[in-house]
């Protein structure tokens, strides 16, 4: 708790435009200490975060002999990047980034675009069974994943497809049938967080969209989504981080290990006999990357506060 | 020092029942063609493969069905066994509450709180924000592997750091009585950036009037949070609130990468992925322990939908 009071001061300093003169002389001379104590406990907080991901960088550029016999925490006797290269070839990772790609994209797209129009839709306007229908996408998603496997498997193999969408000419092993279970236990969690985030913009700017006619399709395209923004941003971030590491669906409803994601190529990197855990790092650094990019990608659309001046108005 | 609560943050709080207002235009045929199209296709996909699915195995928990032989209609005897003679469900149990009340009363309110330090102008903020959330995006393999890296009893770091290298290293993994620990300071290293990230998101969407106005007022910035900014950011805390609960219910990757959740890190999802997917293959035993899970953690959210009702009735 005594974080908090001191942490927590400069935000009186930061508002500086917002507060009469007076005030802003007498307060600025506490900011500077706080404002210090508050970036020194930020910073270590967030090495102590990075650590262990800076560890598993630095295991990944050293020899297999080396930390065998040093251990980890030790100095390196050399560093390169030749694992990489060896985790790239050996765990095909090129064809494996390909087939997560295939299921990942699409399902974050599909699943953002649902989720959202259902949560406008149960916000803005008056449609029937409101609350049943919220209850049932929130209530949908807390059912434990696992529970749905078996009944799943039947079923998918059970609904046939034409040969270009499926050429096992069923939802089962097929990249299809694995989006599609993301997206529909996925859109249950967004439309959750997304009717939450819309329930905090204001009415105003809807009903003033009303005034001028606007359509439902153009109150959801043009006046909410613009809005939303924040919350779309960050929900991208995770669900293409969780549709991307997921390994679950693709295991129980996929069967052709060429079609397996990227996330099961690190198994093709554990030998029969032993495994070099230093290889595994580097094949763990490739695979994060692209949930790290679509995080760096996207981070501008959460942070940068584009939703206060709409907001205001 | 108790600042007074503002009025003009009183007045403009809440704004929670959009759909009460009045002033509504009719529905277009086209509107209405859009709306029952989309929520439909929304709505089918959810019902056939959530909730079908998901009826289809409670209807199996009262059944031995192992995949192979003919189903027969066991009754209650899953449950039965499950509570009287499997003595790995207690552990699970516990496991899964020790991990509620850590994300609960630690993680989520930690998380919180860096958003809540994160959210204004800072230097280095984005570097902050992605030390952070960088655990959320590693996935099973890559955690299991780091907890090796750090915590191994001849090679981890810990050990090295404590000057135990040399086969009088502590087994934090293989401890029964210490891994669960460990496990959590895991899960909450990737749940306080998650938290923190929705938590940040919410924060952009919050009026700054709101906290100008409670600055000129004079409260300080503990009473600017704790009285205008929280309570305009309930939506948000049900959503964090709802979050830590699932996260800890379903909580099953860290444990499955590092011994596939057995030897005291033993967790409900595990044993319903064990006796479902694994080679024992009883389905209907399996199900009927996630039929439990979900009665739990439905009961813990039920509150929530509770709520959501009140308010809608209103």
């Amino acid at each position: 708790m005594t974080t908090v009071a001191s942490t927590g001061t400069p935000a009186a300093a930061s508002p500086k435009p917002a507060t009469p003169a007076g005030e802003v002389a007498t307060r600025k001379k506490r900011v500077r200490p706080a404002r210090v104590v508050l970036y020194v406990f930020l910073t270590t907080i967030a090495f102590g975060w990075l650590a262990p991901i800076l560890l598993l960088f630095y295991a990944s550029l050293r020899p297999y002999q080396d930390t065998q016999l040093h251990g980890y925490f030790s100095l390196p006797s050399s560093l390169s990047f030749k694992y990489y290269s060896r985790a790239w070839n050996q765990g095909d990772m090129a064809h494996s980034f390909l087939n997560s790609f295939y299921i990942a994209v699409p399902a974050v797209f599909i699943t953002l675009f649902l989720a959202s129009f259902l949560a406008f839709a149960l916000t803005r306007v008056k449609i029937p069974f409101r609350k049943t229908l919220l209850i049932l996408f929130t209530a949908g998603n807390l059912l434990p994943p696992q529970m749905m496997v078996t009944p799943l498997y039947s079923l998918y193999i059970k609904i046939s497809m034409p040969s270009f969408v499926s050429d096992s000419l069923s939802l089962y092993d097929s990249y299809l049938g694995v989006s599609l279970i993301h997206i529909a236990f996925q859109t249950g969690f967004c439309v959750f967080v997304l009717y939450n985030y819309m329930l905090t913009i204001p009415i105003e700017l809807t009903e003033a969209s009303i005034m001028d006619g606007a359509s439902v399709w153009r109150q959801y395209w043009q006046v909410i989504l613009p809005v939303a923004r924040p919350a779309l941003g960050a929900l991208a971030t995770l669900e293409f981080t969780w549709m991307y590491n997921d390994f679950l669906w693709a295991l129980v409803l996929m069967q052709t290990g060429d079609k397996y994601p990227v996330t099961s190529s690190l198994n093709n990197l554990r030998g029969t006999f032993f495994v070099d855990f230093n290889l595994l790092a580097a094949g763990a650094v490739i695979v994060a990357l692209p949930t790290l990019i679509v995080f760096f990608a996207l981070q501008r659309q959460f942070i940068s506060g584009l939703t206060l001046g709409a907001a205001k108005g | 020092m108790v600042a007074p609560p503002v009025p003009t943050v009183e007045a403009t709080a809440p704004r929670t029942a959009p759909v009460r207002r009045g002033r509504r235009r009719r529905l277009t045929a086209r509107d209405i063609l859009v709306l029952s199209v989309v929520v439909g296709v929304t709505v089918v996909l959810d019902l056939a493969l959530i909730w079908g699915t998901s009826v289809v195995s409670v209807l199996l928990s009262f059944t031995n069905y192992d995949g192979i032989s003919p189903i027969k209609w066991v009754g209650i005897k899953n449950y039965h066994d499950i509570l009287t003679i499997n003595p790995e469900f207690g552990t699970a149990v516990r496991n899964n509450l020790l991990w509620l009340v850590f994300l609960g009363l630690i993680a989520t309110p930690f998380g919180i709180f860096l958003a809540v330090l994160l959210d204004r102008q800072l230097r280095f903020s984005r570097f902050y924000q992605s030390a952070l959330y960088l655990p959320v995006a590693l996935s099973l393999a890559v955690i299991g592997f780091l907890t090796q890296l750090i915590l191994s009893q001849d090679q981890g770091v810990v050990n090295a750091i404590l000057g135990r290298t040399h086969g009088n290293g502590i087994d934090f993994l293989g401890d029964s009585r210490l891994n669960i620990w460990m496990v959590l300071l895991f899960a909450g290293w990737r749940h306080v950036g998650y938290i923190m990230i929705l938590y940040l998101a919410g924060l952009k969407s919050v009026d700054p009037a709101l906290k100008e106005a409670a600055v000129i007022d004079g409260a300080n910035p503990v009473q600017t949070f704790l009285r205008v900014v929280f309570p305009a950011m309930r939506p948000i805390n049900v959503i964090v609130l709802v979050i830590t609960v699932i996260e800890s219910l379903r909580a099953f990757d860290i444990v499955y990468a590092i011994n596939t959740g057995r030897n005291g890190l033993q967790l409900l999802s595990v044993l319903v992925v064990d006796n479902i997917i694994g080679e024992a293959s009883r389905i209907g035993y399996g199900s009927a322990i996630a039929v439990m899970l979900m009665l739990v953690t439905l009961g813990f959210v039920i509150t929530y939908l509770v709520n959501i009702l009140r308010e809608d009735s209103r």
